[in-house]
C-alpha cells in the first residue's frame, strides 16, 4: 500500500518510540494536535505525554534541553514547527549540538535529531517556506539530510535516530501528502546519494522538494530526445561526492537544482567540487537553478520564485548547447 | 494578584473610581470599535473559506483586549503588534485592504508603520518585543514623551527573546508597555503547559510594574492601560499588562481546535463575550437607542461589503515585486536576476 510521506515519518517515529525507550519526541503541538502537519498524529496517545512532549514555545529550549537529555542518555527527536522558526535555536544547534562531540574530545555524543518541515510550495505566509539547509551544511559537526520520498522519509529517519550523530532532518512540506511505497528494509545508508532515474546526456543533481520537479523535467526532456539522469543527494552534509562525481563523469554535464537561494547555496559547493574532481570530463560548466537571492516572496509569487520544470529545462538546454 | 475588572459579565459596572469616567459616549465608541472589528474578522474568515485569502488568524473574542488598550494610549505612541491584532490595527486607521493583503499573499505587509504608528505584523514570535524595547530606548534618548506598546501572546512569552526584552526594558528603564493577550491557548498548547508561574508574577520578578486585567472587559482594559501608560510616560519605568481573554476561533483557518479543546470550555467563554458584555451595560444604562443600533448595523454591513470588494480587487503582484526592496541601496546580484527573469519570462510570450 503506498503511504504518504507524512505517514512514513509518523511510522518511523512510532517504531523508534516502540523499540527504544530512550527515544523522546518533543516540539510545539506535537502531542494532542499531532503537529501542525499531523506528522506526530496519535503518538502521544500511544506513548504518553512523557515521551511525546508538548514543549513551551521556545526553540532554543527545545534543542538546548534535547542536548541535555542526550547527555543523560536519551535520544530526543525534536520537531521545529516551520523552517523559518529554527533560528531561535540556531545558537544551540551550531555552537552546541554541532561542536560538543569535538569539544569534549569525543567523550560526549549528542544523538539529537532535529526535524524541520522545509521549503515552499504550499502558499504559506512569510517565514513558513524557507530552504535553509545551507546554514546547517556549512556547520561542521552536523549531519544534514533531506528526504524526498516516503521510503527515504521513513528509513532515513530511523537511521538518523539510531545514529550517534546530531542530524538535521529536512522534510519537504509540499511533499507531505505525496504517496509512495515504503519497503520492508532500508535500501541505502543515510549518507548515500540515490540515482532516481538513470540517463546518459546530463545529470540533474537535486534533493528534497525539487526531486519531483527534476523527474518531471527529465520526462519532458525525453520527449525531445534527451536522456537525463536524476540524482537525489539525500545527504547534504556530508555529500556523497564519489557518487556525484561518478555520475557526472559519465554524462559530462550537470545542473544542480535546489529551492534555496542560489548565492551561497549548496549548488555552488557541488559545482566547485565537480570542477575539482572531474573537470576534464565536463562538456559544459555545472549550472545552477535555484531560488532567487531575495526574501521568499508573498504566496502569490512563489510559483515565480521556486524553480519549476521550465526553469530546469532552460538550464538543461543551455548546458546541452554548450 | 486579583484580576482587575470594571464591568461584570451581566453588564453591571463595579464600584471603582475608574467607573466614574465611564459614560455613554465612551461606551458607544468602544462598542462601535469592537463591532466593526468583529465584522471585518468574520468577513475575512469567510473570504478565506472561499479561497480568496490564503490564511486568516481571527481576533474573535479578543476585541476588548485590543480596543481597550489601543484606545488608552496616544495616537503617536508607537505600537509593535503580533499578528492577530486586527481590532487594534483598525483603531489606528489601517484599512481592510491593507489588513488583508498579507493574508491574500499579494505582499508581505500592508501598511506604513510610521503613518499609523503601528508596526507591520511580526510572525516570528516575540521578536517584536525586543524591537519595542529598542524603539523605546530611542524615544527616551530623544527626550520626547511618547511610550511604546507591544502586543504578544501567552505562548510567545516562553521565547527567550520575550524574556530578554522584559529584562532589558527593566534594566534600562525603557518607556515600554508590554501587553499580553493571554487567550489561554498557543495553537493546541494550553497556558498550563506554557508557564509555571503566571506571567504577571514573572513580570514582577523582572522588575516590571505588572497588572492582571479582565481582557474581556473593555472598560477595565482601557482604565488599566491608561494608568500603566501614564506611569510609563512619567518615567516610572516599563510595565506589563496580562489581559485574560480567550481565542474563540481556531488558531488560524488551518487549525482544527476540536482536536484539543472542549465545547464546554467554549460555552463558558461565550458567556463572557466582550461585545455582549458592553451591550448589556449600554442597554442597562439606556445609553443606546434605535438610531445608534441601526446606524452601527448599517456601518458594519457597509464595512462587510467593502472588505469583500477590496479583497477580491487586490491584484496579483507583478513578479518584479519580489526583487524590490531587498537592500535599500540595491544589489547588482538582484538587479541581474530581475532582468534575467524578465527576459526569460518574455521568451515564453514570443513562443
Ligand atoms: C519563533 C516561532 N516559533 C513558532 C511559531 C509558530 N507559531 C505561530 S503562532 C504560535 C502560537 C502562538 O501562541 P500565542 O503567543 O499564545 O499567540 P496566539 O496565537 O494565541 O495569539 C506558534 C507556535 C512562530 N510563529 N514563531
Ligand atoms: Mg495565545
Amino acid at each position: 500500500m503506498p503511504t504518504t510521506l507524512s505517514r512514513a515519518v509518523n511510522e518511523a517515529l512510532h517504531h523508534a518510540l516502540a523499540t527504544d525507550p530512550s527515544v523522546l519526541v518533543m516540539g510545539q503541538d506535537v502531542g494532542g494536535l499531532g503537529g501542525v502537519f499531523r506528522v506526530t498524529d496519535g503518538l502521544q496517545k500511544d506513548f504518553g505525554p512523557d515521551r511525546v512532549i508538548d514543549t513551551p514555545i521556545a526553540e532554543a529550549g527545545i534543542v538546548g534541553t534535547a542536548i541535555g537529555l542526550a547527555m543523560r542518555g536519551y535520544r530526543p527527536v525534536c520537531e521545529i514547527q516551520f523552517d523559518g522558526f529554527v533560528y531561535p535555536a540556531f545558537n544551540q544547534i551550531t555552537s552546541q549540538l554541532a561542536k560538543i562531540h569535538a569539544r569534549s574530545g569525543g567523550r560526549i555524543t549528542v544523538p539529537v535529531v532535529v526535524r524541520i518541515p522545509v521549503s515552499g510550495g504550499i502558499g504559506a505566509v512569510e517565514h513558513h517556506s524557507e530552504s535553509n539547509e545551507a546554514y546547517f551544511a556549512h556547520t561542521a559537526g552536523l549531519r544534514v539530510v533531506a528526504a524526498a520520498t516516503p521510503q527515504d522519509a521513513h528509513w532515513m529517519l530511523r537511521q538518523a535516530i539510531a545514529s550517534d550523530d546530531p542530524v538535521i532532518f529536512f522534510e519537504p512540506k509540499c511533499r507531505y501528502w505525496s504517496r509512495g511505497e515504503v519497503a520492508a528494509d532500508a535500501d541505502l545508508p543515510l549518507d548515500a546519494a540515490r540515482t532516481v532515474r538513470p540517463g546518459s546526456d546530463l545529470t540533474l543533481l537535486t534533493w528534497g522538494s525539487m526531486v519531483e520537479t527534476c523527474l518531471a523535467a527529465a520526462r519532458a526532456a525525453e520527449e525531445e530526445g534527451h536522456d537525463l539522469e536524476v540524482v537525489d543527494l539525500r545527504s547534504l552534509s556530508p555529500v556523497d561526492v564519489d557518487a556525484l562525481t561518478a555520475a557526472v563523469a559519465r554524462t559530462g554535464r550537470a545542473v544542480v537544482v535546489h529551492e534555496a537561494p542560489t548565492f551561497g547555496g549548496l549548488g555552488g559547493e557541488i559545482a566547485a567540487t565537480l570542477a575539482e574532481r572531474c573537470f576534464d570530463r565536463l562538456e559544459a560548466p555545472v549550472l545552477r537553478v535555484g531560488g532567487f537571492d531575495v526574501p521568499y516572496p508573498a504566496a502569490r509569487l512563489e510559483s515565480h520564485y521556486r524553480p519549476d520544470l521550465d526553469r530546469v529545462l532552460d538550464a538543461v538546454d543551455r548546458s546541452l548547447a554548450y | 494578584m486579583e484580576t482587575y475588572r470594571l464591568l461584570d459579565p451581566d453588564g453591571t459596572l463595579r464600584d471603582d473610581p475608574a467607573a466614574e469616567h465611564v459614560d455613554a459616549e465612551l461606551c458607544r465608541a468602544l462598542y462601535r470599535d469592537m463591532v466593526l472589528a468583529r465584522r471585518l474578522d468574520s468577513e475575512a474568515y469567510n473570504l478565506q473559506r472561499q479561497g480568496e485569502l490564503g490564511l486568516w488568524l481571527q481576533c474573535l473574542g479578543q476585541e476588548a483586549a485590543q480596543v481597550g488598550s489601543i484606545r488608552a494610549i496616544r495616537d503617536d505612541d508607537q505600537v509593535f503588534p503580533s499578528y492577530r491584532d486586527h481590532a487594534a490595527a483598525m483603531c489606528r486607521g489601517i484599512t481592510a485592504e491593507a489588513l488583508l493583503a498579507q493574508w491574500r499573499g499579494v505582499r508581505q505587509s500592508g501598511w506604513d508603520p510610521a503613518e499609523h504608528h503601528f508596526g507591520i505584523y511580526t510572525l516570528v514570535l516575540a521578536a517584536q518585543l525586543l524591537h519595542a524595547v529598542g524603539y523605546a530606548m530611542g524615544v527616551a534618548r530623544d527626550g520626547t514623551d511618547e511610550i511604546v506598546l507591544t502586543y504578544f501572546g501567552d505562548g510567545s512569552s516562553s521565547e527567550g527573546e520575550a524574556n530578554e526584552a522584559f529584562n532589558w526594558a527593566a534594566t534600562v528603564h525603557a518607556p515600554v508597555l508590554f501587553f499580553c493577550q493571554n487567550n489561554q491557548w498557543a495553537i493546541s498548547t494550553p497556558t498550563s503547559a506554557q508557564f509555571g508561574a503566571p506571567l504577571h508574577r514573572r513580570a514582577e520578578g523582572f522588575g516590571l510594574a505588572a497588572q492582571l486585567v479582565d481582557g474581556n472587559d473593555v472598560l477595565a482594559v482601557r482604565a488599566a492601560t491608561q494608568r500603566a501608560a501614564e506611569a510609563v510616560r512619567r518615567g516610572e519605568g516599563p510595565a506589563l499588562i496580562e489581559a485574560t481573554t480567550y481565542r474563540m476561533a481556531g488558531h488560524s483557518t488551518s487549525d482544527d481546535p476540536t482536536r484539543y479543546r472542549s465545547e464546554a470550555e467554549l460555552d463558558h467563554w461565550r458567556t463572557l463575550d466582550p461585545i455582549d458584555r458592553l451591550r448589556r451595560l449600554l442597554e442597562r444604562e439606556q445609553w443606546t437607542d434605535e438610531a445608534f443600533v441601526a446606524d452601527l448595523d448599517a456601518e458594519a454591513d457597509a464595512l462587510g461589503t467593502e472588505v469583500r470588494r477590496v479583497c477580491r480587487a487586490l491584484p496579483d503582484p507583478d513578479p518584479a515585486a519580489m526583487f524590490a526592496h531587498v537592500l535599500p541601496t540595491g544589489s547588482p546580484t538582484v538587479d541581474h536576476q530581475r532582468e534575467a527573469y524578465a527576459a526569460y519570462s518574455a521568451s515564453f510570450e514570443e513562443d
